[in-house]
Parts: C-alpha cells; structure tokens; sequence
C-alpha cells in the first residue's frame, strides 16, 4: 500500500473561515443577535451605574438622570432597543422549539397563545396603570 | 465521572435570556428614551420613587435579578461568539466573561444592601 502514497501529499483545498457569518443572510442574522449581547450587558452596567448614584445620594442621581437626557445617550438606547428587541423575537421563536412537551394540550407552544399573553399582559398593564392613576 | 460546570453557566444564561426577552425591551424604552425626553409623567424614575423601589426587598430582588441575570446572559453569550468569530478561548477568557459577571452581580448585591431596607 505505502509505495503507492505520493511522498508529498497533494494540497488540499480548505476553505477560509475567515468572515464566514457575512456570507449567508441567515448567518448575517445570527451575528446580530449575538451582537444583542454587547448591548444588554451595557445596559445592565447602565442600570448599575443608576444604582451606585442613588446610593450616593440625590446630586450623583441627577447626574446619572441627566447623562441619560443626553443625546448620544437616547440614540445608543434607541439603538440597544432594536438589537433587544430583536433578541427578544428570535428568544420567542426558539423557546417554543427547545421546550419539553407541555403536560396540556395543544402540548406546545402556538403563536396565537404568545399573542394572547402578550395581549393579556397588555391589558393587566392598562389595568394597573389606570388603577394607579 | 466529572461533573460539568457547563449547566450552571447555561442556566443562568437562559434565564437571563428570557427576563430580557420579556421585559429588556421596555426597560430600555422607559429609562432610556421615554423618561429623559419626557413622555412618561415627571415623577417617573424620580430620586424619591427609585430609592422607595431599592428599598423594598421585593424591589431589590427585581433589580438585582435584572442587572446580575442580564450581565450572565451577555457573558454567555459573547464568550461563545468568540468562537465564532474563529478566537480559540481557553480560561482566561471564562474567567474574565463569567468572572465579570459575578463581579457586577456581586457589585448590585453590595450597592442594593448598602441603600439599605
């Protein structure tokens, strides 16, 4: 067998890696939401930063309040909305796939069910809201 | 047989996942965009109601759960996206995605017990 193996194996091709997620739009989409990441742990480093300025008191809060007000400020949270919000739809697309049958029927998760408790949500919100007005 | 960190890790990330999925969005909206231009009523996320939240124990949960379950899911989340992006992590960089997330858990726990009850 061996006197028949070339003594320098021919090259072989092997495609690059490199940049591979920009090839396919569904890959594209991937990265986005990976990217959804970046933007939930700013956010958190936000909400903690709005923590450590209540704890030092009302001065160090209207500080946090009015780098809020800036605008770089509400255009980097409008920004951070769409790529929650779009790991959000894709975190609702996926759970309904990934969970265990459910013990009642129709045993999983439809659409017309995640709207109904959106929909219900909605109006426990509008409940409250005008209960506390 | 060893037992696997993996779980722990995969769970904290999944829960995170779905606190944000359902209310990351409208945080966003609320303290980043509605109350500094002004659309929500002027005593919304005022010095006086934010620190009667921190200071009611179910309050503290919500926000700590928040803050530390958010910071676990991104940690999770990049740390394998840098695989993706063809960057072979070892520990270093588990240690410094789940280890920063522990530090800014443990950073809300400290801030949330020193405001006080």
């Amino acid at each position: 067998m061996t006197r028949h193996r070339p003594a320098t194996p021919p090259p072989t091709w092997r495609r690059p890696m490199a940049g591979w997620w920009r090839r396919h739009p569904a890959h594209r989409r991937y990265m986005l939401r990976e990217a959804s990441a970046l933007f939930l742990a700013a956010y958190a480093l936000v909400l903690l930063a709005g923590l450590v300025a209540l704890l030092r008191g009302e001065a160090a809060y209207a500080a946090w309040r009015a780098m809020l007000a800036t605008p770089w400020s509400v255009a980097l949270h409008a920004l951070a909305l769409l790529f929650v919000g779009y790991h959000a739809l894709t975190w609702f697309q996926v759970m309904p796939k990934t969970m265990p049958p459910l013990p009642v029927a129709p045993r999983h998760i439809t659409n017309a069910g995640l709207l109904l408790s959106a929909l219900l949500s909605l109006a426990l919100l509008a409940a409250v809201w005008v209960a506390g007005a | 047989m060893r037992r696997s960190h993996a779980p722990v890790f995969w769970l904290l990330f999944g829960a995170g996942g779905m606190l944000s999925a359902l209310v990351g969005p409208v945080l966003v909206v609320i303290t980043g965009i509605a109350v500094p231009l002004g659309l929500l009523p002027p005593d919304a996320l005022d010095h006086a109601h934010l620190l009667a939240l921190a200071r009611h124990p179910l309050g503290k949960l919500a926000l700590l759960a928040v803050v530390a379950l958010f910071l676990f899911h991104a940690g999770h989340r990049l740390l394998h996206s840098l695989h993706d992006l063809g960057l072979h992590t070892g520990l270093g960089a588990r240690l410094l995605f789940y280890g920063g997330a522990t530090a800014g858990s443990l950073a809300t726990a400290g801030v949330l017990w020193a405001i006080g009850f």
